[in-house]
């Protein structure tokens, strides 16, 4: 039931990326002071923004964790922020490859957004070791929804104050959508919905694969006959215990 | 809900008077980290942007050092136990907590900002002081309301003297930026002027959304 539409989301992703690429190279173009190395702003963008909104998504879910209490909630938030962490650090790698190149240092306090991304992904760092550091797997989950949920109302809010305090040293000419010729701009949108689209097939695979695992482990333990508590590694991940049901559904449609 | 929390502040501050175990420590430390200042930056003097840096990151790492304190004895000792036990609002503990961390702070700062007057500040302090006292009163309820709720995470972890300061110093963040930038104008050496409104309201933003939030989250971390 995981793998449902699995497929169809992996080709529209593919399909996507490569009109995104395509538009990027073959389409847009040449900006007139950067040059080629403006083409970096089609992935680097839309991947900060991704990722941005996958911190919010996360304390979003984990507010539906905190309400239900059901334990797919959690596991849905896990994805959300650990997928956003692989984001994350692909943005500050493009970001930095992209000041090195247009401003001559591979780091510039002066522009707010990178500096706040930097706050925000250190922040999010210390979310598997606080799972980790938690032994009880009722109580990892809790606490990791209070502090996703702390840090998601965070993202916007140490946006807002970094940008404040610094002046703007660079003109933002690449910083909104509104100002970008029209090539650009429907590039850009494309780049950004094939980045959302990536998000959404590699956090379905993670919990696909994740769902899988369990249900194998179930099946094994079935199939050699133990019985008792399963004996549960310590991890950061939120551990998925399937009920007899859904491991036993999984044997019939095998058969 | 008052006298709940009248009870446990009550509580605390007993705790803390005969143990003194969080704010000669805090105290100790920023004085000290005053004179690590003066050797670790050859200067004799400070003041403007320079002064207000120092000013506010002894007074975070000292407050951190009250942070990691803040829940060890109810974790350790069944304090948790006996307040869950007890018929009153989860939220008057957090109510609580924030006011003690909010007196320690204080009678941090009655100790550090003197101190830090006579060692290493260059302008004199008279002129600067009722824009210095909104400034540190509105960065210490927010460090108070988000060192409560940090601490109170972490305090349930393994690792939890490493888990609260890396919990802790990025949502502090947008408090020293409010915070330094709001004092610099007040220690500069040449024409102080007040404290800018603009951060001053930064700040009480800041503090009132984490009010909230810690309000909205803090029940989630005490049903065991």
């Amino acid at each position: 039931m995981y793998g449902k539409g699995l497929r169809a989301l992996s080709i529209a992703t593919v399909a996507a990326m490569a009109l995104a690429l395509a538009l990027v190279f073959f389409y847009a173009p040449l900006e007139a002071e950067q040059g080629f190395l403006q083409k970096i702003f089609y992935l680097h963008v839309p991947l900060a923004i991704v990722a941005l909104c996958g911190f919010v998504l996360g304390g979003l879910l984990a507010i539906q964790h905190l309400r239900t209490r059901e334990a797919r909630w959690d596991m849905r938030s896990y994805v959300a922020i650990h997928m956003s962490l692989i984001f994350a650090v692909a943005t500050l790698i493009t970001g930095s490859i992209w000041a090195k190149g247009s401003w001559g240092h591979w780091w510039v306090w002066s522009e707010p957004t990178l500096v706040s991304f930097l706050i925000v992904f250190l922040l999010y760092a210390t979310y598997q070791p606080l799972r980790f550091a938690i032994e009880d797997p009722e109580r990892q989950s809790r606490y990791a929804s209070v502090f996703a949920v702390t840090a998601g109302a965070f993202v916007p809010l140490n946006f807002i104050a970094v940008r404040l305090s610094t002046a703007y040293l660079h003109p933002r000419v690449l910083g909104s959508t509104s100002n970008l010729p029209g090539p650009m701009a429907l590039t850009f949108v494309v780049s950004l919905a094939a980045m959302a689209l990536l998000f959404a097939t590699l956090c379905k695979y993670e919990l696909t694969a994740k769902h899988t695992r369990a249900q194998v482990r179930a099946l094994r333990r079935r199939l050699t006959g133990e019985t008792g508590a399963p004996l549960r590694q310590r991890s950061a991940a939120p551990s998925l215990q399937p009920t007899a049901a859904s491991a036993g559904s999984a044997t019939g449609s095998g058969a | 809900m008052r006298r709940t929390v009248g009870a446990l502040l009550r509580k605390e501050l007993l705790v803390e008077l005969r143990t003194l175990e969080s704010v000669p420590g805090m105290s100790l430390f920023a004085v000290t980290t005053f004179v690590v200042f003066h050797f670790a930056l050859n200067r004799n003097s400070v003041d403007g942007d320079l002064a207000s840096g120092i000013l506010w990151v002894t007074l975070l790492f000292a407050a951190i050092l009250g942070i990691n304190r803040l829940f060890v004895a109810d974790a350790e000792e069944g304090g948790f136990d006996g307040f869950l036990l007890a018929p009153v609002d989860r939220s008057a503990m957090l109510v609580a907590k924030v006011l003690t961390l909010l007196a320690y702070l204080v009678v941090l700062e009655i100790v550090a900002v003197p101190a830090f007057a006579l060692l290493l500040l260059g302008p004199s302090l008279a002129g600067a002081m009722p824009g210095l006292l909104v400034t540190l009163a509105l960065g210490d309820l927010g460090v108070a309301v988000i060192g409560t709720l940090v601490a109170a995470l972490a305090v349930q972890t393994r690792a939890r003297d490493l888990l609260g300061p890396l919990l802790a110093l990025p949502l502090l963040v947008p408090i020293v930026i409010g915070g330094a930038r709001a004092t610099s104008p007040l220690l500069a050496l040449s024409h102080p002027t007040g404290a800018p409104a603009r951060w001053l309201l930064t700040l009480g933003l800041y503090d009132l959304v984490f009010g909230l939030i810690a309000y909205a989250l803090f029940d989630f971390l005490l049903e065991d």
